[in-house]
C-alpha cells in the first residue's frame, strides 16, 4: 500500500495477475478463507473430536451428570473470557481479569456478611467495585497511552493486594452468605440435566454480548479500533471512547463472574482463581481470537471453555494425572495460536 | 516568496466552498505548514503536488481535521469552522480518502462503507436494542457502488484485506464519494494502482466534479493530475509556491517550480 511508483503498464499487468490469482484457490486456501471468515469453525471442530474422543475412551463421559458438571467447571472462566475476549478483540490483553473478579466477589460477601448490607446492595457494591477497576485500566490505555498488557500486570498486583489488605486473607464460607449471593450455585432441573443458574447466566452473557458485538453499531467499532487504531480513528471513530467502554464492559462482566464464582465455590476466597487470568486467555484463543485484535467471535471463547474443560474433565476420567491436563492446554494454546496464524496468512 | 494566482475562468465570479487562510502546523522544531492558503470553488478538481516533505499531507489533514493547524482560518461555504477531529470535518461534507486508507482489513466492504455511521434497524430493534440494519447497508452499498461504476466490487460482504490494492482503493474512494455532500478530498488514490484501475479512479473523479462536487486530489503523478486537474497547487517547504493551470503551465513548468528550480 505504500508503493509509490506512477502506474505503468507493467503494474497493471500485476494487477490483472492478482485478481486471477484471487479466483485460483487450492482447496487449503478455500478451508483457511472459510476459517478466515467463521473463527468459531475451529474451535467447534476441535470440541466435536475431543467430545467423541473421550466418549470413546470412557463411557462415564458422555452421561448427563458428567456434562452437567463440566459447564459448571467452566461456568466462572467462561465468563472471565467474555471480558477477555472484549478486550482481546481490541488488540489488548487483560491479565488482571482474574484478580479484579476476586475482588469484587469478596466485597459482595464481605459487605453482605461482615457488614450485614443487604445482598442487593452488596451485589451492586460487587458490580461498582468491577466497574471501577474497568475504567483504572480503561484511563490507563486510553488516557496514558501506555500497552494494556503492562497496566494490567501492574493493576493485577495492585487487585490482589486490595484483596487481601481488604479481606484480611479470610475466605467468607457460603454459609453465612444470604441466599441470593449463592444464587447462582443452585440447579434447576431441565430434562435430564441439572442446570446451575450460573451456568444460564454465562450464557444469557454471551447472548448478549454476541449481539451487541455482532449487531450494534459499537460492536463494529471494537471490531475495527483492534483492526486497526488509525483507520478506525480516520473513519470517525471515537477511538479512546470505544477502549473505554470496552474495560468498562469487561469489568462489569467480571462482577457477574464474581457472584457465578461465589455460587460456584460456595465461597468467596481472596485466594482463589490464581489459575484464572490465564484460563481466560486460554480459552480465547482456543477459541480462535487473534491476539492481535479485530478478528474473532465471542462464541469461540465459549467453545475454547468448554474444550479446556472437556480435556481437563476427559483427561481425568481417563486416569490421566493432572500433569497430563496442564501439559495438553499448553499445546492446544500452542496450535490455536499456530492456526491463527496461518489463517492470517490470507491477507497477504 | 512571489505567488501567482491563475484560476480557472469558470470558477471566478464563484463563492469558495472551501478557503484556507495562513495555515501554520509545526511538529516540534519540524515546520510542516509555513501560512498556507487555498481556496476551493465549486465543481473543479484542485491537485495539490509538492515533493516528498513540501507538506502536502499536513495540509490536507488540517483541512480534514486529521490534525489541528496551530493557526490559521478555515471556512467552509464562507463559515468559519475548526475542525479538531476528522468526524468534525465529516459533519461539514469533507470526505477523505487517505494515502494509507483508512479501511479496517478484517470488516467487509459494506461494513468499512458504512464505518462510523452505520445505520439502525427502524422501530425497537432499532432505538431500544440499537441494532444495525445490516441488509440495508448492504443493498445501498451495492447500489452506490454500481452507481460510481465500480464493477469488480460486486460481493460486499467480502472482508477488505482478501481484495487487491486497486478494489481497497476504489471501496475508500467509494466511501468518500457516497458521503461526501461538499468537497471529496483524494491522497494519492492512484499510488499504488495499475493503469486501467488508475483510469477509472480519474473516471471517477470526473464524474464527481461533473456532479458538482469540488474535488483536492493529491498525486505525484503529473500526467495523472494535469489529466483531471483545473488547478494545480504547488507546495514547496511548507509553503504554496504557485497555483497553475494545466493550460497556462506545463508538466516540466510544475516540476520546476516544485523544485524550487522555477517560480511560477
Amino acid at each position: 500500500m505504500t508503493q509509490q511508483q506512477t502506474a505503468g503498464p507493467p503494474s497493471a499487468g500485476h494487477a490483472d495477475l492478482a485478481e486471477e490469482f484471487l479466483d485460483r484457490q487450492t482447496p487449503l486456501s478455500r478451508i483457511r478463507n472459510i476459517l478466515h471468515r467463521y473463527p468459531a469453525v475451529s474451535p467447534a471442530l476441535v470440541l466435536l473430536i475431543a467430545v467423541v474422543v473421550f466418549g470413546l475412551l470412557n463411557d462415564r463421559f458422555l452421561r448427563v451428570e458428567n456434562l452437567s458438571l463440566i459447564t459448571q467447571q467452566v461456568s466462572v472462566v467462561g465468563t472471565l473470557a467474555i471480558a477477555q475476549t472484549l478486550i482481546i478483540l481490541t488488540a489488548g490483553i487483560d491479565l488482571s481479569v482474574g484478580a479484579v473478579m476476586i475482588l469484587s466477589s469478596m466485597v459482595m460477601a464481605q459487605l453482605a456478611v461482615n457488614n450485614g448490607l443487604p445482598a442487593p446492595v452488596a451485589l451492586l457494591a460487587g458490580l461498582v467495585v468491577g466497574l471501577a477497576a474497568g475504567a483504572l485500566n480503561g484511563f490507563l490505555v486510553t488516557r496514558f497511552r501506555l500497552p494494556p498488557f503492562i497496566v494490567t500486570l501492574g493493576t493485577l498486583n495492585i487487585f490482589i493486594a486490595l484483596t487481601l489488605l481488604y479481606s484480611n486473607g479470610a475466605t467468607v464460607r457460603g454459609s453465612a452468605m444470604p441466599p441470593l449471593l449463592t444464587w447462582t450455585g443452585t440447579t434447576f432441573p431441565l430434562g435430564p440435566v441439572r442446570i446451575s443458574t450460573g451456568v444460564v447466566m454465562m450464557l444469557l452473557l454471551y447472548i448478549a454480548v454476541a449481539f451487541i458485538l455482532g449487531k450494534t453499531a459499537w460492536g463494529r467499532h471494537v471490531y475495527a479500533v483492534g483492526d486497526d487504531k488509525e483507520a478506525a480513528r480516520l473513519a470517525g471513530i471515537p477511538v479512546s471512547r470505544v477502549l473505554m467502554s470496552v474495560y468498562l464492559a469487561a469489568g462489569a462482566v467480571l462482577a457477574a463472574g464474581a457472584w457465578i464464582q461465589i455460587g460456584r465455590t460456595n465461597a468467596a476466597s481472596p485466594n482463589a482463581g490464581v489459575d484464572l487470568n490465564l484460563d481466560s486467555i486460554t480459552a480465547v484463543v482456543i477459541g480462535g481470537t487473534s491476539l492481535f485484535g479485530g478478528r474473532g467471535s465471542i462464541w469461540g471463547s465459549l467453545l475454547g471453555a468448554l474444550i479446556v474443560g472437556v480435556f481437563r474433565n476427559g483427561l481425568s476420567l481417563a486416569g490421566l494425572d493432572v500433569l497430563y491436563q496442564t501439559l495438553a492446554v499448553g499445546v492446544l494454546i500452542i496450535l490455536a495460536v499456530s492456526i491463527d496464524q496461518w489463517i492470517r496468512k490470507v491477507k497477504s | 516568496m512571489t505567488m501567482t494566482e491563475f484560476t480557472a475562468p469558470h470558477v471566478t465570479t464563484r463563492e469558495p466552498i472551501l478557503r484556507a487562510r495562513n495555515l501554520v502546523k509545526t511538529f516540534g522544531r519540524v515546520v510542516g505548514l509555513d501560512g498556507v492558503s487555498l481556496d476551493l470553488y465549486p465543481g473543479e478538481v484542485l491537485a495539490i503536488i509538492g515533493d516528498n516533505g513540501a507538506g502536502k499531507s499536513t495540509l490536507i489533514k488540517c483541512l480534514t481535521g486529521a490534525e489541528v493547524p496551530d493557526t490559521g482560518e478555515l471556512f467552509v461555504s464562507g463559515q468559519q469552522v475548526h475542525f479538531k477531529r476528522p468526524q468534525d470535518a465529516r459533519v461539514h461534507g469533507i470526505e477523505t480518502v487517505y494515502q494509507n486508507l483508512a479501511v479496517s482489513p478484517a470488516l467487509d466492504v459494506a461494513s468499512n462503507l458504512f464505518l462510523g455511521r452505520e445505520e439502525r434497524r427502524a422501530g425497537l430493534l432499532g432505538s431500544v436494542f440499537r441494532m444495525l440494519d445490516t441488509k440495508g447497508m448492504r443493498r445501498k452499498a451495492k447500489e452506490e457502488l454500481t452507481r460510481l461504476g465500480i464493477s469488480t466490487l460486486q460481493d460486499v460482504t467480502v472482508p477488505v484485506e482478501n481484495l487487491s490494492g486497486g478494489q481497497r482503493q476504489a471501496v475508500a474512494v467509494a466511501r468518500a464519494a457516497a458521503f461526501g455532500s461538499k468537497v471529496v478530498v483524494l491522497d494519492e488514490p492512484t499510488a499504488a494502482l495499475g493503469v486501467r484501475e488508475s483510469n477509472q479512479v480519474l473516471q471517477l473523479v470526473r464524474d464527481l466534479r461533473d456532479r458538482g462536487l469540488p474535488v483536492i486530489l493529491i498525486s505525484h503523478n503529473m500526467p495523472h493530475v494535469f489529466d483531471v486537474a483545473d488547478r494545480i497547487h504547488i507546495q514547496r517547504l511548507g509553503k504554496c509556491a504557485a497555483t497553475i493551470t494545466p493550460q497556462s503551465h506545463t508538466m516540466t513548468d510544475a516540476v520546476a517550480i516544485m523544485t524550487g528550480a522555477a517560480t511560477a
